[in-house]
């Protein structure tokens, strides 16, 4: 089970005189229940990829393949993909529409063609899942909260059980609590359903935090495809191209300049907090033995 | 397809034509629609075309740029020969099966078809060469007398140019909810007239909503910015006529006059 | 006395049924005391829906008092009188970029407050010129805002702003919506109005990043201020932040996780480079 990008072109605009090359030969593997982020700055092409996955942008050329099977042969249904590969937009706002908040959860699997029973019951799992309180599910979806709408909208998405979980920039314009919340949220998808999941993103912070593989894009191209701790071990490239690893990267680095021996790859609050303390007993104790 | 409607867009270029304050072309414009349906000659069709031509030549605007506009009303020039063609009667010229052409038909035909492509092209020059919100500049300070017959022109357009504004960011909003929607399966396209209708319902909704709160925000904006309708209010770049507009207006006079003496006695 | 002075500022939201009964009654701000002296950058802090977008919209008498004082540049906005002195006096920049340009035309829209308040027109070149200047667009005056980046579009805005030569900006979230790159480009450009022009700043925000250049720093919660401070002061209180559904940055916060740990960081550290030397010295 995998999705699999072979040489993938995007050109946006075809022939005109605003011809922009979007994406250029991409070719990525995304295996089975990887918790993945996509990182690089705005124009960078990473919106445009994944909107690949699902069907909804057509590659200019090259190939991808869901499960083995060629997404762009004649009788592969589009559609279902859709229901496979969930794709959640950045604003909530672009999708909700119905009266209710368990209407609107109910329009995706409606869609894929289930009965009105099945429908609501895939809905009501999947506003179980997002955490949102029963008192919403029959409200209007505006007057949910900016961090209830992400909910509401990702519940939308889930209730289709897709086997893919793709979220586009899930926390923009959230404070730091809601930040966090949807985070955990997805994290937990991720951890309990064993469910791929991929997460665009601008926070370093953030995808350092909870992904285990990162891809970063610029100018259409993937620029480096790893670990965090790999990826962000190039963090002067990364400056060059106007990215930046996390605070604590750099500071990890700035401390070894000083001569502390603090671990130089840690990419997270905890890994740098451990690595300093370690240093810091290290020397204790080196001291204590030669007070000896 | 969308992309082939040259009427409506701005041609940016240097030329004596752009330069003109927008009320003279907009009379222009208005002179010029109107000898359209004036002249009844040859020789008068001569006279509009050499004016069109002048014009289209001193404004820079690449003649092919132009024609290409016209692809957009193929359909109604067909249906306008067509239908000049065969249902104006008069003396007939030939016959086949229950269809005849009369001398008058093919002579209709001829005129409305020239009449119709010359409007478009005398049109888009107006909008080749004037940008929109010289446009609805011009708009509202000819339309200032209607003032007193309590028109509010100079809401009318404010409204103008914030439509201007906001149509290339709604349409970019309606390709972002039709992907959202797509994302979970909805179908725009299948189906019968009416399931179709059904299907707009999930990308209506949510465009209406963005467009009130869209509309909400910049009313505050405004409002922040001073904004209290036309009153007391100066310009950063207000109409003044100058020379050139003088002579433009009187070639307008000569041009209009020329037409209406050709009618008369050619 | 102050630019801004608020003292017990309350605003209710009223919401009424069909027959004008009221339904509920919110207090988006419940007594507030707010003081700003001209030339200082006050942020507030606050999550969504903790009354600090209301409080801004007073600022510009957008909305009015429900109940208590406001006085801006010493004018009650109560009177209706006031009201034109001070919209001038404090200008607004609003979270989404493209909500609150109004013409086609960078220059334009820039000219769109001037033009408003009886500019004369060789005045509102001048203006123009030198607003889109204080903001870095000078080079962008004849585009179309439709082919700039988020960033760029709340710079016209604020340059919009400026052309009307206020003395206090108020930015209501203004970053919200752009991506670090725009967001730090918006920055730079407020702190550099503070710094050259001594142009008052109000940065609405719930970035804590965003908070540490600010003078003084107010934290809103459930329509009350709940701490004010310098960031220091305030960034050194992180489990009071933690249970207004706000955070630190995460250099503060590793400096605090550390002390909890047993290495005696000082308090409030705000910077990257304050952590490292505080390490330095206790290593």
């Amino acid at each position: 089970m995998s999705i699999i990008l072979d040489k993938v072109n995007y050109v946006y605009s075809e022939k005109t005189a605003y011809e922009i090359q979007a994406l250029k030969n991409i070719n990525l593997k995304i295996n089975d229940g990887e918790f993945i982020g996509i990182i690089g700055h705005t124009g960078s092409g990473k919106s445009t990829l994944i909107q690949h996955l699902n069907g909804l942008v057509k590659a200019s050329s090259g190939g991808i393949y869901y499960n083995g099977q060629d997404i762009y042969d004649d009788d592969y249904e589009l559609k279902e993909l859709r229901g496979k590969v969930g794709l959640v937009f950045q604003y909530p706002e672009h999708q909700l529409f119905e009266t209710t908040v368990f209407a609107d959860v109910c329009f995706g699997p409606r869609n894929r063609g289930f009965s009105r029973k099945d429908a609501e019951l895939k809905a009501f799992t999947a506003l179980r899942s997002v955490r949102l309180a029963e008192d919403y599910w029959y409200r209007s979806p505006f007057e949910l909260s900016g961090g209830q709408k992400r909910r509401a909208a990702i519940a939308g998405v889930l209730a289709m059980e897709p086997e893919v979980l793709v979220l586009d920039e899930p926390t923009a314009g959230l404070d730091p609590k809601g930040r966090d919340e949807i985070l955990d949220l997805v994290a937990k998808l991720h951890r309990e359903r064993q469910m791929t999941v991929i997460l665009v993103s601008h926070s370093m912070e953030d995808v350092a935090k909870y992904v285990q593989r990162l891809i970063v894009m610029n100018h259409g191209s993937v620029l480096y495809d790893g670990t965090p701790v790999e990826v962000f071990a190039h963090y002067r490239e990364l400056e060059e191209v106007g990215l930046a690893a996390p605070q604590v990267t750099y500071l990890m680095h700035e401390l070894r300049k000083r001569g502390i021996p603090a671990n130089g790859v840690a990419t997270t609050l905890e890994e740098a907090k451990q690595s300093i303390l370690q240093a810091f007993s290290q020397k204790h104790a080196m001291s204590q033995i030669r007070e000896l | 397809m969308l992309r082939d409607i040259t009427i409506g867009q701005y041609y940016p270029a240097d030329s004596v034509i752009h330069k003109l304050d927008p009320r003279t072309k907009l009379m222009a414009t208005m002179i010029y629609i109107l000898s359209l349906f004036i002249f009844r000659s040859l020789a008068g069709f001569a006279a509009v075309t050499l004016g069109l031509f002048l014009v289209i030549l001193l404004s820079k605007v690449p003649i092919g740029y132009m024609v290409k506009g016209l692809k957009a009303i193929v359909v109604i020039l067909l249906i306008t020969v067509v239908f000049n063609l065969f249902l104006t009667p008069g003396e007939t010229l030939v016959s086949f099966w229950k269809l005849r052409i009369t001398e008058e038909g093919l002579k209709n035909a001829v005129f409305m078809t020239v009449r119709l492509i010359y409007l478009i092209l005398g049109s888009s020059v107006l909008t080749l060469t004037t940008t929109p919100n010289q446009l609805t500049d011009g708009l509202e300070k000819s339309l200032k007398p209607l003032n007193k017959i309590h028109v509010p022109v100079h809401e009318i357009s404010m409204m103008m140019s914030i439509a201007l504004r906001f149509i290339p960011i709604l349409i970019e909003e309606t390709d972002k909810i039709m992907k959202a929607q797509l994302a979970r399966g909805a179908d725009f396209e299948s189906g019968n007239l009416v399931k179709k209708a059904k299907a707009m319902v999930p990308l209506l909704v949510p465009l209406f909503i963005s467009a009130f709160r869209r509309a909400n925000d910049l009313a505050l904006a405004m409002e922040a910015r001073c904004y209290h309708g036309g009153e007391g209010r100066t310009k950063m770049k207000p109409l003044k006529y100058k020379g050139a507009d003088g002579i433009a207006y009187l070639l307008i006079a000569v041009y209009f006059a020329v037409v209406i003496l050709l009618r008369r006695f050619l | 006395m102050n630019f801004i002075e608020a003292r017990k500022l309350v605003h209710e939201y009223i919401r009424r049924d069909e027959d004008d009964n009221v339904e509920s009654i919110l207090t988006a701000l419940d007594e507030v005391n707010l003081d700003v002296k001209e030339g200082e950058f006050v942020a507030v802090l606050g999550h969504n829906g903790s009354g600090k977008s209301t409080l801004a919209k007073h600022l510009n008498v957008l909305l009015k008092p429900s109940g208590g004082t406001l006085w801006v540049n010493g004018k009650d906005t109560e009177d209706a009188d006031n009201l034109w002195d001070i919209r001038q006096s404090t200008g607004m920049v609003f979270q989404n970029p493209d909500n609150q340009i109004i013409a086609s035309v960078v220059e334009e829209d820039v000219a769109f407050g001037p033009e408003n308040i009886g500019v004369p027109t060789t005045e509102i070149w001048k203006r123009v010129e030198k607003g889109l200047k204080s903001v870095g667009m000078i080079q962008y005056r004849e585009h179309s805002p439709n082919r700039l980046s988020g960033g760029q579009k709340q710079r016209v805005a604020i340059a919009g702003v400026m052309a009307m030569e206020p003395k206090c900006i108020v930015l209501d979230e203004p970053t919200a919506m752009l991506d670090p790159n725009g967001r730090r480009e918006v920055l730079e450009a407020v702190g550099q109005l503070n710094k050259e022009k001594g142009v008052t700043v109000i940065l609405i925000t719930h970035y804590m990043e965003e908070v540490i250049r600010a003078d003084r720093v107010y934290v809103m919660d459930n329509g009350k201020v709940v701490m004010q401070g310098t960031p220091r002061a305030i960034f050194s209180q992180v489990d009071t932040l933690k249970s207004y559904r706000l955070d630190v940055p995460q250099i503060t916060l590793l400096a605090y996780e550390l002390r909890n740990a047993g290495v005696p960081v000082p308090e409030g550290i705000l910077t990257r480079q304050e952590l490292v030397e505080a390490l330095c010295r206790l290593y």
